[in-house]
């Protein structure tokens, strides 16, 4: 993983699958620990703004499980994930499951399990975190996008032409 | 979220169309202005029936038209599917961004508090 992605790349590898790629400046094994631990988890994985975490429990190791849950300042909504812990290799690599759990928001949000895996590399100093994630099959992986949970959309219609640029140059 | 219903159609047929490596490398050939079939096969190991076949998927979709010109036909690029695909992705990428650039501040707080402790740790004789 050579290039420093500073902002966040979403792109869809496979029918079934959704992979987003950022960069830190930070060591993998902090970058790690920010993944791993609930008390520095609880205070970035926010989603949009106006939103809190109030259920953050991790017990991360193999078959392990963990619960997200936020809440919405505003109204009171809420949304969350659960599943269970299939990989943990310390500072590179987790892999565990995602399902959705029933709220007020997100109806059209799959019912059956995400395959998440999050990957961590290191170059001079710089992390690139690298989430795969496996929806399973073509209808969950488009609802799961759909369900965007931000309001504060930008209208930017300059990613699908990076999107391809970068597909096109890398299948040439 | 109107985007959910009233689209989902379209951008399933999107979605096909832009899921095969060949009808991508057409659609950014045809970014660059528009082409016929012949110029379009040209730079790929494939017959012009299959670049056809392809271009007519990119029909359906809506993401390629063909021009008046009876005997060229040449095939120009629409804006609006991808546009719809890109706002959608752009609206899940900016929920992913939002708490990316929190993990930035966090990450940056951990260095600063632990590097005196490194500095300190490095000084020391072995």
């Amino acid at each position: 993983m050579p290039m420093t992605v500073e902002k966040a790349e979403v792109t869809l590898p496979s029918e079934r699958e959704v992979r987003v790629t950022r960069s830190f400046k930070a060591p993998r094994a902090l970058v790690f620990k920010a993944y791993t631990e609930t008390d520095l988890v609880r205070r970035w994985m926010l989603g949009p703004p106006g939103w809190s975490m109030p259920v953050c429990e991790m017990d991360v190791r193999v078959g392990g499980g963990y619960r997200w849950r936020w809440r919405s300042d505003e109204d009171g909504t809420e949304f969350g994930f659960s599943g269970k812990f299939r990989e943990v290799q310390p500072p590179s690599r987790l892999v565990h499951t995602e399902a959705y759990e029933p709220a007020t928001v997100g109806g059209s949000y799959p019912a059956n399990e995400a395959i998440v895996t999050t990957l961590f590399a290191e170059d001079a100093g710089v992390t690139t975190v690298t989430t795969l994630i496996d929806f399973g099959s073509k209808e969950a992986r488009d609802a799961a996008v759909a369900t965007g949970m931000t309001d504060g959309m930008e209208q930017s219609y300059q990613l699908l032409d990076r999107l391809l640029t970068e597909r096109t140059s890398g299948s040439a | 979220m109107a985007i959910e219903t009233a689209a989902s159609a379209r951008l399933d047929a999107t979605f096909l169309a832009l899921a095969d490596p060949t009808r991508r490398a057409i659609l950014a050939r045809l970014a660059l202005g528009e082409a016929t079939v012949t110029e379009l096969a040209a730079p790929f190991e494939m017959s012009q029936p299959a670049i056809s076949k392809h271009l007519k998927v990119l029909e359906r979709a809506g993401l390629v038209s063909a021009g008046q010109d009876a005997q060229r036909r040449p095939r120009r690029i629409e804006g609006k599917p991808l546009a719809e695909v890109s706002v959608w992705l752009e609206r899940y990428r900016s929920v992913w961004e939002a708490n990316f650039q929190r993990l930035d501040r966090l990450l940056e707080e951990l260095q600063r508090s632990e590097s005196p402790r490194r500095r300190a740790r490095s000084r020391r004789p072995r």
